[in-house]
């Protein structure tokens, strides 16, 4: 198998994702990790992208890394986060989060082996035609085949945040607050009043 | 012997071939962005220009004729200015953010198409990239924001980031709007779905996905009257308070690189991109064949531009919970009612947008 220009692109994504990764748990700054974890995301999206996925990546991109991970950030940047509490939490729960991902990792390992990776045994998809669209055929797919599993979904999102709306949502009860429509809708003649100077 | 040197041959001419064509794609690239720097410095020209004469003044006029090489003089005042990086900040992060600003501000021109055969990379997904890329700048704020660790700085980029966030909705749903209509993801597509002649472009079938296209644009390049981000009379200059020379500069860039990527959009998903407006009609038509695409394309763009301009000169500025409000309870149902009545138009093929 020949060593070409996608090669190199797959294996660059591949290595900024692998590093990405393990910096998000490293590195001793919240902040940072959340922009790891953000190139870690991207750089899968490249991954994608080689495999004809392009939908897949584009809307990871965008759903992702442009509205979830930014408002992770807007949290993560808020929080006034105490590293050193957080490190000695770090030490008492590393065993069992070492037996986690050792039971992870070999579960994983079993079911996708190295033996069923790699490029020779999974080579890039063929190069489809100009005119094959990724999102055309999902599309079909998802209206027609997977319409009910594709619905429900939608319906349990929706759910979900009327749940949290209404969880979260406070009756104005003592707090001021503004009819802003009133405010915009307001007339010249209802806050400025003329009043005749003196007149020569 | 002969296998491995006909094997290097192959090599040397697959090596050859790449650098050829990614030398190719390098120097179309620079044939955009170049053109692109020198519209952002006249921009900055006009837009001064322009207001003074809104407001009874003369505007620049000191260097060269009709001060029109005083862009040349701000890049060289820019340029040459110390970069100051404050203590206290995150200091990668703080030279990170510009770039990453001004790439994204780039990378959507890729599937811009600037007439029928010129365009840099004709993707089908080209709508989603575009949304993509464009989600993305607002890593390029919040960074600089919080990196800058100055209060003013952190408020700008809060406001920035969940500013561009809620209308960023709005606008992806413009776009589905687009997308139905045109039935196609491709840029190209959709300004040959909009053949015929000006009243068939999607500005009248979808106008008020057209305008709310138009002020979310407005309001996600954080220009006024949204430009909460960095009310001067607030917050200083919000989120690029603590940047100087250099990295100042690239924010600046990237803020009116954006601006001309909305407006070149706005042309292209609405107005027909390059398409000439004089199309369907019996005599101009022949008269103005000879126009490029891209003369009608650049034109609709100006219009849009200077409708930036205009909006700076004449209106104030918009409380921040006026604009939230705005975004989420006008702009978003609105563009829903829009798509279902596009999808009745569809289905029902109406004529003559939906005929085809």
């Amino acid at each position: 198998m020949s060593f070409n220009f996608l090669h190199i692109i797959f294996y660059f994504f591949s290595f900024v994702a692998i590093f990405s990764a393990v910096m998000v748990i490293v590195s001793r700054n919240p902040v940072r990790g959340v922009l790891f974890l953000v190139s870690a995301f991207f750089s899968m999206a490249g991954v994608w992208m080689i495999l004809n996925a392009e939908f897949l990546a584009l809307i990871l991109v965008l759903v992702y890394v442009g509205a979830v991970m930014t408002l992770f950030l807007f949290v993560v940047m808020m929080l006034n986060i105490d590293l050193v509490s957080l490190r000695k939490s770090f030490v008492r729960y590393a065993p069992l989060a070492a037996l986690i991902v050792l039971l992870v990792v070999g579960l994983t390992v079993m079911v996708i082996g190295p033996e069923r990776q790699g490029l020779t045994e999974m080579p890039a998809p063929a190069p489809k035609s100009i005119e094959y669209s990724n999102i055309a055929d999902l599309g079909a797919v998802l209206y027609t085949q997977y319409a009910y599993p594709f619905e429900i979904a939608a319906v349990i999102l929706l759910a979900a945040i009327i749940a949290a709306i209404a969880l979260t949502h406070r009756v104005a009860v003592k707090r001021k607050s503004q009819n802003i429509s009133e405010q915009i809708n307001v007339k010249r003649d209802e806050r400025v009043r003329l009043v005749k100077g003196m007149q020569k | 012997m002969i296998v491995s040197s006909t094997l290097l041959a192959i090599w040397v001419f697959i090596k050859t071939v790449l650098i050829v064509s990614f030398a190719w794609i390098v120097a179309k690239i620079l044939l955009i962005v170049l053109p692109l720097l020198f519209m952002v410095a006249y921009l900055t020209f006009l837009e001064r220009k322009v207001i003074g004469y809104m407001q009874s003044r003369i505007g620049p006029n000191r260097i060269g004729p009709f001060g029109l090489l005083q862009p040349i003089a701000d890049v060289i005042k820019l340029l040459t200015k110390e970069i100051i990086i404050p203590t206290p900040s995150n200091r990668y992060l703080f030279i990170i953010a510009p770039m990453i600003s001004i790439g994204t501000a780039f990378a959507a021109w890729a599937v811009i198409p600037f007439s029928k055969t010129w365009v840099l990379a004709n993707i089908n997904a080209g709508v989603l990239y575009i949304l993509a890329i464009s989600s993305l700048g607002v890593y390029g704020v919040m960074i600089a924001g919080w990196a800058s660790n100055s209060k003013y700085a952190l408020f700008g980029a809060l406001r920035a980031a969940a500013q561009s966030i809620s209308y960023e909705i709005a606008m992806g749903f413009a776009l589905v709007g687009v997308m139905m209509a045109a039935g196609s993801l491709n840029l190209q597509t959709i300004v040959n779905a909009q053949n015929g002649n000006i009243f068939h472009w999607y500005w009248l079938p979808l106008f008020p996905l057209f305008l709310v296209y138009w002020f979310s644009g407005v309001a996600e390049t954080n220009r006024a009257p949204f430009d909460v981000a960095e009310g001067e009379s607030e917050l200083v200059a919000g989120f690029h308070v603590e940047y100087s020379g250099t990295g100042f500069a690239l924010f600046f860039l990237a803020e009116y690189a954006n601006m001309i990527l909305i407006s070149a959009l706005m042309s292209v998903m609405f107005l027909g991109g390059w398409l000439s407006p004089f199309q369907g009609i019996p005599y101009l038509e022949g008269f103005f064949a000879w126009v490029p695409g891209i003369i009608w394309l650049l034109a609709k763009l100006s219009f849009f531009l200077f409708c930036y301009l205009w909006f700076r000169a004449t209106f104030p500025r918009y409380r921040y919970d006026q604009i939230m409000r705005l975004g989420w309870k006008i702009f978003i149902p609105v563009t829903l009612v829009w798509i279902a009545v596009i999808a009745f138009a569809i289905q029902f093929k109406i004529a003559p947008w939906f005929s085809g």
